[in-house]
């Protein structure tokens, strides 16, 4: 379907062991523009890694990221690449001394160099597309899970970035808090926010995914569109990775009906 | 007791003003050296953090009035004079001493922090300056008011190379009145009320810079 986008991001043949042990054994895929791709696997896989990779948290052994064409992994201002990667930590990682407000304007004061008014404009902005504008002067200390997601997200999509990496942003939630991420994920993939996420969110990839990629071991095991992953996937492991995903789904939903259980 | 203040209560007070310079100028000094110190072995390289622990290792692992006499007696070269001495002493010790616990505040600022700053663009340093000092700066403030509370006292040493601080005043009227302990009763009470004055400020100022934890 997206042949003729630009292709945004390019992953290729990324390597990376710590120590001993191979994390990552050659991952290649592209995201182009618009596209909203899901990654999924067990925990161990190499999903942070990889994601961390891409925007040289962690640099790769071997491999090579290009954004827009530009290489990521060997730019000599690395800072710059990232400021045009977002990133969404499963753990949020908000600025703690910082209020919602400049959590969301500090990079753009002090990477985009904007004059404090600017930011602030913007920073309020993105915050009202993440509906938490209201809370724009609580510190993170005095916000729920969701409420830092959001805050988090805010702080990503206020730079403009070419493409926002996404860590699994609902897995340390209360299941209660989920949907709130969810829905604003959701908002920017309408709005044509070119994202990779890595999430066993099953509703929301088969939403908005244009590909899911189940990742196992280092390795891409199984790509497809969502209704082929979901309903007929050609792995085995892939079958029982679902498998296992949807019971604790129903374990979570169980929960959320029956509240104080 | 009375009449003894009131005899020397201006002698007291230089002494009193100079001990206070020295410790102000120590901890200055201390917290300067400290910060480098810290940011060097948390974040520096390889060769940067191994000079910084050597440093703090030596200072922590010798008398502070060994110090002082290594620099007094020991660098002629640099023709210090006794005030100036005791002031690079002071700092240098007191320096060993901050940079462990400001190491101990830019440790408890977590990795991910710095994970964020470098996500959205930000380069080491500004990261370094914007994200990761003002909260450890923060977190430092308890520990770091115990080095308030030692340094003042240990500025007593610098009597030794024959600075006019307040100790060294009291060996001088102790000595010209025979009145040994109401002197010495007298110049702890002075002590004692700077120290509590001074932590009591601090905590005042971590009330005011706290964020919600």
């Amino acid at each position: 379907m997206g042949g003729m986008r630009e292709k945004v991001l390019e992953v290729v043949d990324i390597w990376k062991a710590y120590g001993s042990l191979q994390v990552l054994k050659g991952v290649s895929f592209d995201v182009r523009e618009s596209e909203i791709k899901v990654i999924f696997g067990p925990s161990g896989a190499g999903k942070s890694t990889l994601l961390r990779c891409i925007n040289m948290l962690t640099p790769p052994d071997r491999g090579e990221v290009f954004l827009r064409g530009e290489s990521v992994t060997r730019a000599r201002d690395v800072h710059k690449m990232r400021a045009r990667i977002g990133m969404v930590f499963q753990h949020f990682n908000l600025f703690n001394h910082l209020t919602a407000l400049d959590n969301v304007a500090i990079a753009l004061r002090v990477v985009k160099k904007l004059p404090k008014a600017e930011a602030r404009r913007r920073a309020l902005e993105a915050l009202r597309r993440v509906r938490m504008e209201e809370w724009a002067s609580h510190y993170p200390a005095q916000l729920s899970g969701g409420q830092k997601q959001r805050v988090a997200i805010a702080r990503a999509i206020a730079m403009e970035p070419d493409i926002i990496l996404f860590d699994e942003p609902t897995s340390a939630l209360d299941p209660e808090l989920i949907d709130e991420v969810l829905q604003v994920m959701l908002d920017l993939a309408r709005d044509g926010t070119t994202m990779l996420v890595v999430t066993h969110e099953l509703d929301f990839a088969r939403a908005v995914a244009d590909e899911m990629m189940f990742l196992d071991s280092g390795v891409i095991v199984e790509r497809g569109s969502p209704e082929q992953m979901l309903t007929s996937p050609k792995s085995e492991r892939v079958k029982a990775f679902l498998r296992k995903i949807e019971r604790l789904e129903l374990r979570r939903r169980e929960r959320l009906a029956r509240p104080g259980v | 007791m009375l009449d003894l203040v009131y005899k020397y209560w201006l002698f007291f007070l230089e002494g009193l003003l100079v001990s206070l310079e020295l410790s102000g100028i120590g901890l200055a000094m201390g917290f300067a050296i400290g910060w480098a110190v810290a940011l060097a072995e948390v974040f520096g390289g390889r060769l940067a953090s191994k000079l910084a622990i050597a440093y703090e290792e030596l200072i922590r692992g010798t008398p502070m009035i060994v110090q002082l006499f290594a620099i007094y007696f020991g660098l002629p070269m640099l023709g210090l004079e006794r005030f100036q001495a005791a002031c690079l002493a002071l700092g240098i010790n007191s320096g060993a001493y901050q940079a462990g616990y400001f190491k101990s505040a830019l440790e408890a600022v977590t990795r991910d922090q710095m994970d964020a700053a470098l996500s959205v663009g930000m380069t080491k340093l500004q990261a370094i300056t914007h994200i990761i000092l003002p909260q450890a700066l923060r977190k430092a403030i308890p520990a770091w008011s115990n080095e308030v509370a030692y340094l003042p006292k240990y500025t007593s040493i610098a009597f030794l190379i024959g600075v006019s601080e307040l100790f060294h005043r009291a060996t001088y009227v102790a000595a010209k009145t025979f009145r040994v302990i109401e002197v010495y009763i007298f110049v702890g009470i002075l002590y004692l009320a700077c120290i509590t004055a001074l932590t009591k400020i601090l905590d005042v100022v971590y009330e005011r810079v706290k964020v919600p934890d």
